[in-house]
């Protein structure tokens, strides 16, 4: 498991708006551009020189990022704010037009009701 | 010497500035509140006069991510740009160049080390809406020089509420013995009970209201003792899971000092309290 890895790619793809475009409309296309052009690059702010080695997704974090699936990140214990405002970024304007205002972080939160009164998974890596 | 003038302690609300420009017809009903009691927490900060502003809050992984965190960090800086393309997109905040002290964060920072906070240095930091928003609500011309500083209320493993509470308190006796006639006020900003990306986001009110009275209720009163016994992580977690920015708030009481504040407000929004608080070190009037 690597948190670290997958919120390195929540970081890197929310702060981009072209690779936030293409998460939303070829997730599974752009997790592998992502992977060669930044995720194995030291660090997270565009190095292109030096190298990470060791970091890979595990086949449930490659899966859930490919599925938008912000319930199995949370509780693989992805940051809860990375989440948050990526999926905000993809989803929300279309909730809005079709279900209104906070409808999609109130069915965020509907998905994720079977957590409330637990401890949530941490966040800490 | 340096006088402090005031001490704000504010949440800090992203869509303040969007839900209260917004036209008529998109407005929320409570936008007229809102903005009426900002404009009325504002003249507070006007009121103490301030020369330069120390500025407390927490970068939102936007410069800083899990490659390099900073516990705690200060930028020293002639100018600083803020706000993130991210921000913009979600929250509607505009970019704001703001005016540095390069002599008074140097000043800040050794005063830090010398008094066991190791502090991390930045000489080229954006500014997040962490502080940006109390900006807007505060100091809207953003006329004055900041001197900004960081903590970590975000990526475990945080420090603890003591440490931000003594944090507070050195970074009082450093404003007090900068040799310089300029006035200065503390501005800074964090949460009461949060909830993000969790099954309490969004609702009705915070995901906690009475921790949040009781939250006022200690910092109005200067009560650090029944804060160090009440608040842990683990507390905090148990309110919500992004609480844990109320330490920026125990660091602002901690910069005052454990006295009553001179003025308390709040109001009660879906999704969260809003709180606003200024302490006058001098004394009501004294400016």
């Amino acid at each position: 498991m690597s948190k670290y890895y997958v919120n390195k790619f929540l970081y890197q793809v929310d702060r981009d708006p072209e690779l936030l475009a293409r998460y939303k409309s070829e997730p599974k296309a752009l997790i592998e551009f992502w992977e060669k052009e930044y995720g194995q690059w030291l660090g997270a702010t565009g190095n292109s020189v030096e190298k990470t080695s060791w970091l890979e997704f595990t086949d449930k974090e490659r899966k859930a990022l490919e599925n938008h699936d912000y319930v199995t990140l949370f509780e693989i214990g992805a940051h809860f704010f990375l989440c948050l405002t990526i999926y905000i970024a993809i989803y929300n304007d279309d909730y809005m037009e079709k279900y209104g205002p906070l409808s999609f972080q109130r069915e965020y939160a509907a998905k994720l009701a079977h957590w409330e009164g637990k401890d949530y998974p941490s966040v800490q890596i | 010497m340096a006088e402090l003038t005031a001490v704000l302690a504010t949440t800090h609300h992203p869509f303040y500035l969007k839900a209260t420009t917004a036209p008529p017809e998109e407005r929320m009903p409570q936008a007229d509140e809102w903005k009426s009691k900002v404009e009325a927490y504002r003249e507070t900060l006007t009121a103490a006069n301030p020369d330069i502003l120390v500025m407390i809050g927490s970068d939102h992984f936007h410069q800083f991510f899990h490659d390099n965190y900073p516990t705690f960090l200060i930028g020293k800086q002639p100018i600083y740009d803020a706000t993130y393309y991210n921000e913009e997109r979600e929250f509607g905040i505009p970019k704001y160049t703001l005016q540095g002290h390069e002599e008074f964060s140097g000043f800040m920072l050794q005063g830090l080390l010398d008094r066991g906070f190791d502090f991390s240095v930045s000489h080229e930091l954006k500014l997040d809406h962490s502080i940006i928003c109390p900006i807007i609500t505060t100091r809207p011309e953003a006329d004055l020089p900041v001197v900004p500083i960081y903590t970590n209320i975000f990526a475990p493993p945080l420090p603890s509420p003591k440490r931000f509470w003594d944090l507070g308190r050195a970074i009082r006796s450093i404003i007090d013995e900068w040799p310089s006639d300029l006035k200065v006020a503390a501005v800074g900003s964090g949460h009461l009970s949060l909830e993000l990306g969790g099954p309490r986001q969004f609702r009705e009110t915070g995901p906690d209201p009475e921790f949040d009275r009781n939250a006022i209720e200690w910092l109005s009163t200067g009560n650090i003792d029944a804060i160090l016994e009440n608040v842990t992580h683990e507390s905090m977690a148990g309110s919500g899971n992004a609480t844990h920015g109320f330490m920026d708030l125990i660091l602002m009481m901690g910069i005052a000092g454990p006295i009553e504040a001179d003025y308390v407000d709040n109001l009660d929004l879906f999704h969260t309290m809003e709180m606003y608080m200024t302490w006058y070190p001098k004394g009501r009037g004294a400016n």
